[in-house]
């Protein structure tokens, strides 16, 4: 063993790994939030099929094929293969919870999505792994673009969750809604926040988790727990921020949007774990355009750019999206 | 075990003599695709003619169906993955009594059921929605699992065309209906050897077809897709099989058969059909039903 001789501690290398958590040092978690809450719905719906590419083990869909193997369908590394057979195993009666990267459903087997599953409104849920920015591993595994793909999608419903507690929430709402869903999936030991909030997830309703005075944020995803960290810290300056929670991105709840935002003096902030082209922010905009709202409007989300690799905090820090980022814009625009 | 059609049996056939009333009905299913094609003045003639004798005997020899039922559960799925092919699809189902004979002359236009391009939305007895290629054998491997789970006897068809062997995912379904060992999928590729840039083998290269196909695990057969005696001979091959195998019947077929002058056009993709031809067509098309 090496003696004490660097008395100077290096510091730690910080990973640009391809999975890395998402949970803060020290918050609370649940592990495999959406593989439970599958197995518990499989339950009562033995339709329910498992498929996914290569993926099971980190899409957190090994706890659904270790509870039922004989409804668990391995497709090998063949993603489009995978949304063709999804679409067939629809046909004939299966509700099929694809698993796979947020990147390979949205990019590289958009045309099987597109053709196949949506056009043919098939009963299929996609959920999908390292959505947005939450992979170091550079741009082949970042799906900056995944919400704008699947929002341009006709039929297609479009879900990103916040924490563990709506993963639990958005596994059944997925199966009652008669048609495609793409899910965004925080998978291994997934972060749970709204459960403190007397939370409850509906499909396509947007919902005020907390009110305040001088801003709006209008947030997705992980984007919402952070807006809620923001919010916090901000009214020790004096500053009140609410927090409209928006986890279906399509079909958009523009009435509760238009209300929140049509109320006067608050500047509205939409906050993203997506590219600021075609996302949450532009959807909002537009919705905002179209209802005759003109409030201050600011977006924060990731940049027009292939995204670098790297360590996830460095990285959320760079572009805007990690807690600190996002307080110093909102502090800077007020 | 083979099945016998729940169609109308005017028609009567007889596996493996000599089909003459199987020729009867490629000859009417040829004539529909012509008759449609006259409305548009354009259409995938070629291939409608060279896949009419595969189609003859899926629908009135091989397949399970109830016309007025398109949805029967106990039905044998037919899968048309070449899209472009839905001409000759509807002279099928038009043939079958799926689509009523009287929108023959809605072809491809407004607010017809019977578009250019084969959709499972708009079409009786269209099982998926074709145009964009290499779909097919995908959905077929996903409908074949969905059949066992449900412990169902019907089988799943699926016709695709030989340019279609360019996109990987056709190697992808290929692989995974071997691994399944989905013995209820039989596939039909259509090697007419034409795609949009020219010769199917001069484009991307994909012979020997049969040496790969049977390498990944299938039950492999080749015919000459324009010989009834054959179609049918391979049909019922394909279908009592004895191995855990999917099932794959590799047709050479010859674009535009039937109509000796469309047979010789040498671009003939896409067919151009000048407008006094389709008469033209017809007669030759009758021409070779009486020799």
């Amino acid at each position: 063993m090496s003696t004490a001789a660097n008395t100077t501690a290096k510091p730690r290398l910080k990973t640009s790994a391809m999975i890395a958590s998402i949970a803060a040092e020290g918050q609370r978690t649940r592990p495999a939030p959406f593989g439970h809450a599958l197995v518990e719905l499989a339950k009562q719906r033995p339709e329910i099929v498992g498929m996914t590419a290569d993926l099971g083990k980190y899409t957190d869909l090994h706890i659904f094929a270790q509870a039922y193997p004989d409804r668990f369908y391995q497709m090998g590394m063949a993603e489009q293969l995978l949304m063709g057979a999804a679409s067939g195993m629809a046909h004939e009666g299966m509700m099929p919870f694809v698993t796979t990267y947020a990147v390979f459903a949205s990019r590289r087997a958009y045309d099987f999505v597109h053709q196949t599953i949506a056009e043919e409104n098939r009963n299929v849920k996609i959920a999908c792994a390292l959505p947005g920015l939450t992979s170091g591993y550079g741009p082949s595994h970042q799906a900056a673009e995944d919400l704008a793909l699947m929002r341009a999608m006709p039929n297609m419903v479009v879900i990103d969750p916040c924490d563990a507690h709506e993963i639990e929430q958005v596994v059944p709402a997925m199966a009652a809604h008669q048609g495609p869903v793409y899910m965004r999936l925080l998978r291994g030991n997934v972060p749970l926040v709204l459960d403190e909030y007397d939370y409850t997830f509906e499909l396509g309703k947007a919902k005020l988790l907390r009110d305040g005075a001088d801003v709006l944020v209008i947030s997705s995803g992980i984007m919402t727990m952070r807006a809620l960290e923001v919010a916090q810290r901000l009214e020790a300056d004096k500053v009140g921020v609410a927090v409209l929670h928006v986890p279906t991105i399509k079909p958009l709840d523009t009435e509760t949007i238009l209300r929140e935002a049509g109320r006067t003096g608050r500047m509205v902030v939409v906050a993203e774990n997506h590219t600021v082209i075609g996302g949450l922010g532009e959807a909002v905009a537009g919705t905002l355009l179209r209802g005759g709202v003109a409030p201050v409007f600011r977006q924060i989300g990731l940049p027009d750019e292939f995204l670098k690799a790297g360590a996830l905090p460095t990285l959320h820090d760079l572009y805007g999206i990690s807690t600190d980022a996002m307080a110093a814009s909102i502090k800077g625009w007020l | 075990m083979l099945e016998t059609p729940s169609v109308d049996t005017a028609l009567d056939t007889t596996p493996l003599g000599h089909n003459v009333p199987l020729a009867e009905r490629a000859y009417r299913i040829r004539r529909n695709a012509l008759l449609m094609g006259e409305v548009q003045g354009q259409g995938y003639i070629g291939q409608a003619l060279d896949i009419a004798d595969v189609l003859a005997v899926s629908y009135f020899h091989a397949m399970k169906y109830r016309p007025e039922d398109p949805h029967w559960e106990e039905r044998d799925r037919f899968l048309l993955s070449n899209g472009h092919y839905a001409i000759a699809l509807y002279a099928a189902l038009i043939e079958a009594g799926i689509v009523p004979a009287e929108e023959l002359e809605t072809y491809g236009s407004d607010d017809s059921r019977l578009p250019m391009s084969g959709m499972a939305s708009y079409t009786p007895g269209m099982e998926m929605s074709g145009g964009s290629l290499g779909l097919g054998l995908s959905i077929a491997v996903g409908i074949g699992l969905g059949l066992k789970r449900k412990s169902s006897a019907s089988r799943v068809y699926t016709l695709f065309s030989d340019g279609e062997l360019d996109e990987g995912s056709v190697w992808e379904a290929i692989m995974s209906a071997a691994h399944y060992k989905l013995d209820n999928l039989i596939a039909i590729v259509d090697v007419n050897n034409q795609q949009a840039d020219g010769p199917s083998t001069q484009v991307m290269a994909f012979e020997p077809l049969v040496d790969k196909l049977e390498a990944f695990g299938w039950f492999v057969q080749r015919i000459y897709g324009n010989d009834m005696d054959a179609v049918v001979a391979a049909f019922d091959a394909a279908k009592s099989h004895p191995e855990a195998k999917p099932r794959m019947i590799v047709c050479d077929t010859k674009m535009g058969k039937g109509v000796p002058f469309l047979e010789a056009r040498e671009k003939n993709h896409f067919i151009r059909v000048d407008a006094h031809e389709w008469q033209l067509a017809l007669d030759a098309l009758d021409a070779g039903r009486t020799a």
